[in-house]
């Protein structure tokens, strides 16, 4: 038989061991990952054929430079980031109430519902719920409708459409490590602290906060680097809104220059690695 | 037993995959051009269309609106299509590849030659070329050297919409989208491409004439940059811009935008009947388009059976006439009864549309004394309109 010789060969081999195991998953992470991340950040350092637009392989840093310098990609950037920035505080600020309710007074029943509720809209395909935010939008929608009588009106399509409809799509992303972290944090740590005379405010402040910050970090990397990377709600409930990804999006489909959506998707790259170098400090990566 | 041998012999698997397919992706260099067929064979079973929208019905749309079954049923190539919003979003499905067949119109056309994605087309396979109009053969936009890239389809005009409740009395004059659009601030709408640039020099011709403009697609920098600056000023009012054709026609049923540039089959898809269309005084933007056959087509024969059956007066007609632009020949005509709207026919009136033509720096209007803009210019400037 062939599977007892394989193992006799293999067996004092344990280097072949580990090549065998490992091949495929760092295969994976090699090819699919990493060289294709290796190869947007190469492309950004070549040029186009002016005509046909075909990525011809010429060194240069015009790319980089013209997005470092430009107006426009300044002024799409601090946009970019500034809904980025009140998309995460929004859904910190939803979800922080929400995540303690579920964690600590709800019921167990209660509770399940309510993961239930929050995790259901993921379900839901991106595109048929920023489509039903265009809906409620608009000039004859929903909000309009609501909002009608106390004599305001709809925001319509434009920045404030952009950041609902982005804290709508991430809240269960945000909520969810948040309940974590409260779940975390032992109910007889609340009464101590009750017993020994705070408030709960002063409890809130001195006992649960530090203890589910990095949870709250945890969340506020996925609804700060999602919204960071996101064109279709923009195209969608934007109106003439660009964000950083449109403009990646216009390079690629209209204007057919590679490089430089490739140089404009280092923008995101950077401030994301940033971000992350600063939540590294607070050790939230650890509870993601 | 040391862990950094394996490791490195780990790194430098990685750093090997990464070269070889760093060296796989990306680049391609454009081969000689390609041959037309010489004769037909049989047919591959399937074709695969790139085109606008309403140009490749099978009745999914409108269970009354389909000529794509008969060719399927003529021929036997099953037909799968594919529809984009812009020129600029076809030439990039193009250069992915995997398209047999594509309708391009007047400002694409010649990037694809250049970059070789389609082939030259022998006419002479084709019964029905001979009947297409003399004027729209073997044009600047279809043909090189003499060499035709496909057969004409129809040509027609980017009109003026308008909401009739909300725009009183109707529009003459593409004033209500430029010096008036503050009137409509918010609800104003714009076709989101860099080619609308030209647009805006159409109204320059007629409201600025000192500028000098004779033809949109011919620029120099003076001129681009007032068509430019017109835009940043309507950029104000603008709502927001189209590319998506289904976006446009909800925007307009649902009231969030009220006037801006469209197409016929938009106007002919909008259900509420609360708007019109109108080609303004000034003159208008179209397009011509063509059928070009991609030059690594998997299906030619069934290519040349589509190209073949698309001219076809009887199918030409309901296809141009769902889309809302002029047939490409006098036989279609007998088979629509709105020639006379669409001037089908008419090479004078077929002249005074200024179709989609891709600027380049040497001037299209003949100037020799200066240079104009050229395409990746308009792109950029396009983005910079939009902020």
């Amino acid at each position: 038989m062939t599977s007892p010789r394989v193992s006799a060969y293999l067996a004092p081999r344990r280097r072949l061991q580990l090549a065998g195991l490992l091949t495929a998953p760092v295969l994976w992470l090699g090819l699919v990952y990493v060289v294709a991340l290796a190869a947007l950040l190469v492309t950004a350092f070549w040029t186009v054929n002016e005509l046909t637009g075909q990525v011809q392989i010429e060194w240069t840093t015009e790319n980089v430079v013209e997005v470092l310098t430009e107006a426009l990609y300044r002024t799409v950037t601090l946009r970019t980031l500034g809904i980025a920035v009140l998309v995460t505080v929004l859904d910190v600020l939803v979800a922080v109430p929400v995540a303690f309710f579920m964690a600590k007074i709800a019921g167990p029943r209660l509770r399940h519902l309510l993961v239930i509720a929050i995790l259901a809209p993921l379900w839901a395909s991106y595109l048929v719920k920023v489509y039903s935010w265009r809906a409620l939008l608009s000039a004859d929608g929903v909000i309009h409708w609501v909002l009608a009588p106390f004599g305001l009106d709809t925001p319509g399509y434009g920045i404030v459409g952009i950041v609902l409809t982005l804290s709508y799509l991430w809240l269960p992303y945000v909520i969810m490590p948040i309940y974590a972290g409260f779940d975390r944090v032992p109910d007889r740590l609340l009464e101590a602290s009750a017993d020994l005379g705070a408030r709960g405010w002063s409890t809130l402040r001195s006992v649960v906060l530090p203890m589910i910050w990095p949870a709250v970090i945890a969340g506020s990397i996925f609804a700060f680097s999602l919204s960071l990377g996101d064109y279709i709600t923009a195209g969608i409930v934007g109106g003439t809104t660009q964000m950083l990804g449109n403009l990646v999006y216009t390079n690629v489909g209209a204007a057919n220059n590679l490089p430089l959506a490739a140089a404009i998707s280092l923008i995101p790259i950077a401030i994301i690695l940033v971000y992350l170098a600063a939540v590294r400090r607070t050790g939230a990566l650890r509870s993601l | 037993m040391s862990k950094s041998p394996s490791y490195a012999a780990l790194k430098a698997g990685l750093a090997a995959a990464a070269i070889a397919s760093l060296a796989a992706c990306g680049t391609s260099s454009s081969s000689g051009g390609s041959e037309a067929a010489s004769s037909l064979g049989a047919t591959e079973g399937s074709v695969s269309i790139l085109a606008w929208p309403g140009y490749v019905e099978d009745g999914s749309n409108d269970p009354s609106v389909d000529w794509v079954s008969g060719f399927e049923d003529a021929t036997g190539c099953s037909v799968t299509a594919k529809t984009y919003g812009t020129s600029d979003e076809a030439y990039q499905l193009m250069q992915s590849g995997g398209y047999d067949v594509v309708a391009a119109s007047g400002d694409l056309t010649l990037r694809l030659i250049a970059a070789d994605l389609v082939a030259p087309v022998n006419t002479d396979l084709l019964d029905n070329y001979a009947g297409i109009f003399d004027f729209l053969k073997n044009k600047d936009w279809n043909s090189v050297d003499g060499v035709s890239y496909g057969v004409p389809h129809g040509y027609g005009a980017n009109l003026l919409m308008y909401s009739t409740d909300a725009v009183t009395p109707a529009p003459t004059s593409w004033d209500v989208v430029f010096d008036k659009a503050s009137d409509y601030a918010g609800k104003v709408t714009a076709y989101d491409s860099p080619i609308y640039i030209a647009d805006a020099a159409v109204y320059l011709m007629a409201h600025q004439p000192d500028l000098g403009i004779t033809n949109p697609y011919a620029l120099d920098q003076d001129q681009f940059d007032a068509a430019v600056a017109l835009l940043k000023d309507q950029k104000a009012n603008v709502g927001e811009y189209w590319s998506d054709y289904l976006k446009e026609i909800q925007a307009f049923e649902s009231g969030d935008s009220v006037v801006g540039t469209t197409w016929q089959v938009i106007q002919n898809s909008i259900t509420t009947g609360n708007t019109d269309v109108v080609l303004p005084e000034e003159g208008a933007t179209g397009w011509s388009d063509t059928w070009m056959i991609a030059s690594d087509a998997t299906s030619p024969n069934c290519a040349y059976k589509w190209l073949d059956y698309i001219a076809s007066p009887e199918v030409n007609a309901a296809a141009t006439a769902y889309f809302g632009e002029a047939p490409s020949s006098q036989a279609a005509c007998d088979f629509r009864d709105d020639c006379e709207a669409y001037h089908a026919g008419d090479a004078d009136y077929a002249s005074k549309i200024w179709y989609w033509t891709t600027p380049v720096s040497e001037c299209l209007d003949g100037r020799t004394d200066v240079e104009c803009v050229d395409y990746s210019e308009w792109t950029k400037a396009w983005q910079e309109i939009k902020g």
